[in-house]
């Protein structure tokens, strides 16, 4: 063994044993920790899309207020205690919520995307416009004049900590705070309403109580700094006092009946079945080289496991929003396998070659790798490109697609790993025979000559 | 020595047929579309007992899913059902149900594509393939910059990758006509990796070429495809069938969900590999030769 293979043999083998220690942590410590991150497919979960209701901003805002409508979703979605969920923008008006591991209900999925502004509204009188009608009559927004200007009184003008509270009579009262702006229009408008109701609206519709009815308190004083609702039930006014905290939407929300619900168990199911047929699959190309290839097939083989355990640990060791394993993925993984398998072949064909031209071992391992190696490239290449191709489409508002992205890096850093396994590994692997005794035994190298003539 | 290239007319004559079949297929059956490119509810459920399929259809039937908006999926105990759009009011009252009517069952997934969606999702999916095939036929052409004529390289790969993606739509076509098999996501996953594996194949033998070109070993190109092609026929049918194994341990072992991704590649690696030679190679010496007018007359070739 020359100087230079033995270090590149002790770094290939420093790299297979970091990433054995990777895929198999004996401390489940800062990296063995980390898991593969497995789509909603194999992992189980709720998929929703949401379409944003763009009409009342203005093009220019129209980013601005999918970014914040994004935000505001997060912070929705985060106090459910769910790990790695994950909302994206989804071509140009559309957003993509991921909720693993739960599944939800319509009426979550309806709460989670309501806009959470409430509004105030008086009595309309007679021949007056009116923005809501219920059981109680005709209601106009309440608004009163500050600075010169007509401001609508809404919860816009909350402080970001409402809490509920029950008092001694256990009513649920969820407790609200004014800030600067909002005392003043609160002032005003109370001071109006004296004895009169004041309506409480959410979006087209009055804010229900727990007992079905609108909310609509008789105004008994003046309020400036702050007020309760009183009537909600509580699930109802706890669920409403956190998205008043967490901010309202800036643009409302459709459910645009694009959604997906997985269950766990069908999705753990996948991964162990995945695993077994990977194994399986593996382990029958392994034989079938080893048989066709024998000496050479063995170390084929080994380069196999190694190129597996790598792109294993690759996978693990990616962060989250690069990377996800679907069960797509793994399709491009199979395909990754082939072209390992490929180009371990297309480089022992071309030993096969240079052998039965009567070269030594080692003069058929360089010319072999050397001749293979344009082929290699340009066919890995093409499939690369295509990978990329699939990202980008797959990234961008074409196809905005997890499926085609996950798919996609599945295939290129499958193809990328193999190039490097089938090329150092088993080369490395490969050279210390050289100048043995097996090395005089063409056959174990080079099996099964046939005469080529042309 | 084999002589492979002689008989390109036959190869397109077996394409021609087999293309065929699958054209008239897709007009006959057409293409059985899955929950993702049509709308509607997607449940899959898992009974605790082996149920009979018939007995479900009628217990679907019964709650008014008659066979006109249901479409009833077996695998194993699993059941797959296409319904119209659930909300949960519908989900709950389809679950007490077939728990009534067939026996307990545990809940797989749901889901629920709108018509918007779907129609977005089959565009995109043809959108990919399109793209995907003229980054081929750049690429190609660039890696072939110094042989004569590089765009025909392209064009030629392009073509047994367009070959590919007919027969394996065909394919489906039928066996959506004879099995009632749907083409989903899962369909299009397997219909890029198949043109991966296409030019991937495809490649490696028109770099056998070039090489055995340059080095002259015969100044008719028909003879140095045909020893190219002999070169590489091991490694060819090594690859594929290693990769085969692989896909049929994925068939075999996870079944029916995979089933569409499985099934593409299988019929997708055993037609890239002959298109490799039948298409991509076959008409590298036509088109070199000048032979188009023989298409017409095959008989002669």
């Amino acid at each position: 063994m020359s100087g230079r293979n033995t270090l590149i043999f002790m770094v290939v083998l420093t790299i297979f044993v970091l990433s054995l220690f990777v895929v198999f942590p004996i401390e489940k410590g800062k990296l063995g920790g980390r898991g593969i991150r497995l789509g909603l497919d194999l992992q189980g979960g709720t998929r929703i899309v949401y379409k944003a209701d763009l009409s009342g901003v203005k093009p220019s805002d129209a980013a601005g207020a999918i970014d914040g409508a994004i935000a505001v979703l997060e912070n929705r979605i985060n106090p459910m205690g769910v790990a790695e969920s994950s909302v994206r923008r989804l071509g140009s008006d559309q957003i993509l919520v991921e909720v693993p591991g739960k599944s939800l209900t319509d009426a979550e999925k309806e709460r989670l995307s309501r806009v959470a502004l409430l509004e105030f509204g008086e009595l309309a009188t007679e021949g007056e416009e009116a923005k809501w009608e219920d059981e109680l009559g005709k209601w106009k927004p309440a608004t009163a004049v500050i600075d010169g200007q007509e401001k609508e009184l809404t919860s816009a003008y909350f402080k970001e900590n409402t809490y509920v509270r029950q008092d001694n009579l256990g009513n649920i009262l969820l407790v609200f705070e004014w800030n600067e702006k909002g005392s003043k229009l609160s002032e005003e408008v109370t001071g109006r309403l004296i004895d009169k109701p004041l309506g409480i609206f959410e979006g087209d519709a009055p804010l229900l109580g727990d007992d079905g009815r609108p909310i609509a308190p008789t105004v008994k004083s003046q309020i400036s700094t702050n007020g309760q609702i009183e009537g909600l039930s509580l699930k109802e006014a706890q669920t409403l006092s956190k998205q008043l905290n967490a901010g309202r939407l800036p643009v409302p929300l459709h459910r645009t009946g694009d959604e997906k619900n997985v269950e766990p168990w069908l999705g753990a199911d996948f991964v162990s079945k995945s695993l077994k047929a990977g194994i399986i699959g593996i382990l029958a190309t392994m034989l079938f080289m080893i048989i066709y290839y024998r000496l050479s097939g063995f170390i084929a083989s080994l380069a196999l496991v190694y190129y597996a355990v790598l792109t294993l640990a690759i996978f693990k060791l990616l962060p989250g929003t690069m990377f996800t394993l679907t069960l797509a993925g793994i399709g491009g993984f199979v395909l990754s396998v082939g072209m390992a398998i490929d180009a371990n072949v297309l480089i022992f064909e071309r030993m096969k070659e240079e052998m039965w031209g009567g070269r030594g071992l080692g003069a058929a391992i360089d010319a072999g790798f050397n001749r293979a190696w344009p082929a290699i490239w340009d066919s890995n290449i093409t499939t690369i490109l295509a990978g990329v191709i699939l990202y980008w489409l797959g990234s961008s508002n074409i196809i905005a697609s997890d499926m085609a992205k996950g798919f996609a890096v599945t295939l290129i850093i499958g193809v990328a790993v193999s190039m490097f396994t089938a090329i150092t590994v088993t080369r490395t692997f490969l050279r210390p025979f050289v100048g043995t005794g097996l090395a005089r035994h063409t056959s174990l190298f080079a099996p099964y000559q046939r005469k080529a003539n042309v | 020595m084999f002589d492979i290239i002689g008989k390109r007319f036959w190869y397109f004559l077996i394409s021609g047929i087999v293309i065929l079949a699958g054209i008239i297929a897709l007009f006959v059956f057409g293409l059985k579309p899955g929950i993702e490119f049509k709308s509607g509810s997607e449940v899959t459920i898992s009974f605790a007992q082996p149920v009979d399929k018939q007995q479900v259809i009628q217990a679907l039937a019964d709650l008014g899913y008659g066979s006109g908006s249901a479409i009833v999926r077996k695998a194993g105990t699993d059941f797959i059902f296409d319904l119209p759009e659930l909300n949960d009011a519908a989900k709950a009252a389809l679950r007490t149900g077939l728990t009534d009517k067939v026996g307990q069952f545990q809940d797989g997934g749901f889901q629920l594509v709108s018509a918007k969606a779907a129609a977005d999702t089959a565009r995109n999916a043809a959108i990919a393939v399109i793209i995907s095939a003229i980054g081929m036929l750049v690429y190609i052409s660039w890696a072939f910059h110094r042989m004569p004529n590089p765009f025909r390289w392209g064009v030629c790969a392009v073509a047994s990758l367009v070959h590919d993606v007919l027969v394996v739509v065909g394919v489906f076509a039928i066996l959506g006509g004879i099995f009632g098999w749907q083409v989903d996501l899962m369909f299009i996953a397997g219909v890029l990796t198949v043109i991966g594996y296409s030019v991937n194949d495809t490649i490696v033998i028109f770099d056998r070429i070039r090489e055995n070109q340059k080095k002259g070993i015969s100044p008719d190109f028909e003879a140095v495809v045909n020893y190219s092609l002999v070169e590489t026929m091991s490694r060819t049918l090594i690859t594929g069938i290693g990769t085969l194994f692989i896909l049929i341990a994925l068939l075999l072992v996870i079944g029916a969900s995979i089933q569409n991704l499985a099934v593409v590649l299988l019929v997708g690696i055993v037609t890239g590999t002959y298109s490799s030679i039948g298409t991509a190679a076959s008409l590298l010496v036509v088109w070199r030769k000048g032979e188009w007018g023989r298409f017409l007359h095959p008989a002669r070739a």
